[in-house]
């Protein structure tokens, strides 16, 4: 006797899942889980929700996307990859959340994330927290004099704006220049002491890129070739990014 | 750092740790390199408006800060040191959140008063340079 497969009835629609794997190399292996869980056994996401990195693999394969692309887990996990780095078969589940989270309209994803990209979207500084080159070049400025004033050691330490040619070119999270700017010092003195040549510049100087944690495609690739200029237009080496 | 020219770099980035602390005051967490848990502060969460969720995935990392009986946890990107400093507050964890360059500076004497953010009343005082510059 012959046992009969089980036909699903009812309709049949695209799955996230295999959009997903048209935009990852090797399809980011999502069709080979093990279901061992391992990657749910050391995910500090998991629970949250009632959800983990292998239910939320499941439910692409089984292609609930309705379940998939509402639930607010993917804002619960914070993409850091250990699940990949655990996998026995390299399945790449961030980027599944990745693009889940686009899947929500741009205005229903987290208003604190949406704020900090479109503030950075404002100006060519990229900064978060809004602070434009006027604010940043003050403040530097500023915190500099006063430096080299009070700690005479430091009298020619240099903070320069817009350098051509400095070997290093240094991002700024705007945490510092914004709400606690003596928290920019340490790092200069460590880089005068060592006699490193390095500038800031008034554009593309903001560290952080709310747009990527968006999942706005545009927006974050604006934000990254705003900021890649920067450093082009002063024909500096390197790129330092502290974040 | 770790997450994007892995192991090796943690490597030299504990080489300079240990030189600025002293290798007795040196401890790591448990599990640590690439086994490591994330703190949670990445991923757009600090602004996501989802707290209580951050804070409960935190606990891993809380829990492993705690374990080691440490004073300071020192967190060079601005995600971790939001959320582990955050963590410490909330839970009342008991221990300090410093950025990498403070030690390093304080290590080579030459960490002002106004640069003492994070540091506890243990290291407040500790060879401060400039001590006439404090308001």
């Amino acid at each position: 006797m012959t046992v009969q497969p089980i036909a699903i009835t009812g309709k049949k629609t695209t799955r996230l899942m295999d959009l997903v794997k048209t935009l990852l190399p090797e399809g980011g292996n999502l069709d080979l889980c093990l279901t061992c869980g391992a990657c749910s056994s050391g995910c500090p996401a998991t629970g949250l929700e009632g959800m983990d990195p292998r239910k939320f693999l499941r439910l692409a394969a089984l292609g609930l996307d309705e379940e998939l692309t509402t639930t607010p887990w993917v804002w619960m996990c914070s993409m850091c990859q250990r699940c990949i780095y655990v996998c026995p078969m390299k399945i790449n589940i961030p980027q599944l959340v990745y693009y889940a989270r686009q899947q929500w309209p741009r205005e229903s994803r987290p208003k604190g994330i949406l704020g900090s990209c479109d503030m950075a979207l404002k100006h060519d500084t990229c900064s978060a927290m809004g602070a434009s080159e006027d604010d940043f070049e003050f403040v530097v400025g500023d915190v500099l004099e006063e430096y080299r004033e009070s700690q005479p050691e430091f009298a020619d330490m240099e903070a320069s704006l817009n350098r051509e040619r400095a070997f290093f070119y240094l991002n700024q999270n705007s945490r510092e220049p914004v709400t606690e700017p003596d928290e920019m010092v340490p790092l200069w003195k460590i880089l005068h002491r060592v006699g490193a040549d390095w500038t800031y510049g008034t554009k593309g100087w903001a560290a952080e890129n709310y747009c990527m944690f968006l999942a706005d495609d545009p927006a974050w690739e604006h934000i990254i070739r705003t900021k890649v200029k920067a450093v082009e237009d002063l024909g500096c080496r390197i790129w330092l990014n502290t974040e | 750092m770790r997450k994007s020219f892995g192991d090796p770099v943690a490597e030299d980035l504990r080489f300079v740790v240990r030189s600025v602390v002293g290798e007795d005051n040196f401890i790591d967490m448990q599990p640590n390199r690439s086994n490591n848990y994330c703190c949670g502060g990445g991923g757009g969460y600090l602004q996501s408006g989802y707290t209580e969720a951050r804070h409960q995935y935190g606990q891993l990392k809380l829990n492993q800060i705690q374990a080691t009986g440490a004073g300071y946890c020192i967190a060079p990107c601005h995600n971790c040191h939001a959320q582990i400093h955050d963590l410490s507050d909330h839970f009342d964890g008991g221990y300090h959140t410093v950025h990498l360059w403070t030690l390093i500076c304080l290590s080579m004497g030459i960490l002002g008063p106004k640069e003492r953010e994070y540091l506890g009343d243990d290291l407040k005082d500790v060879d401060v340079f400039h001590p006439e510059t404090d308001e």
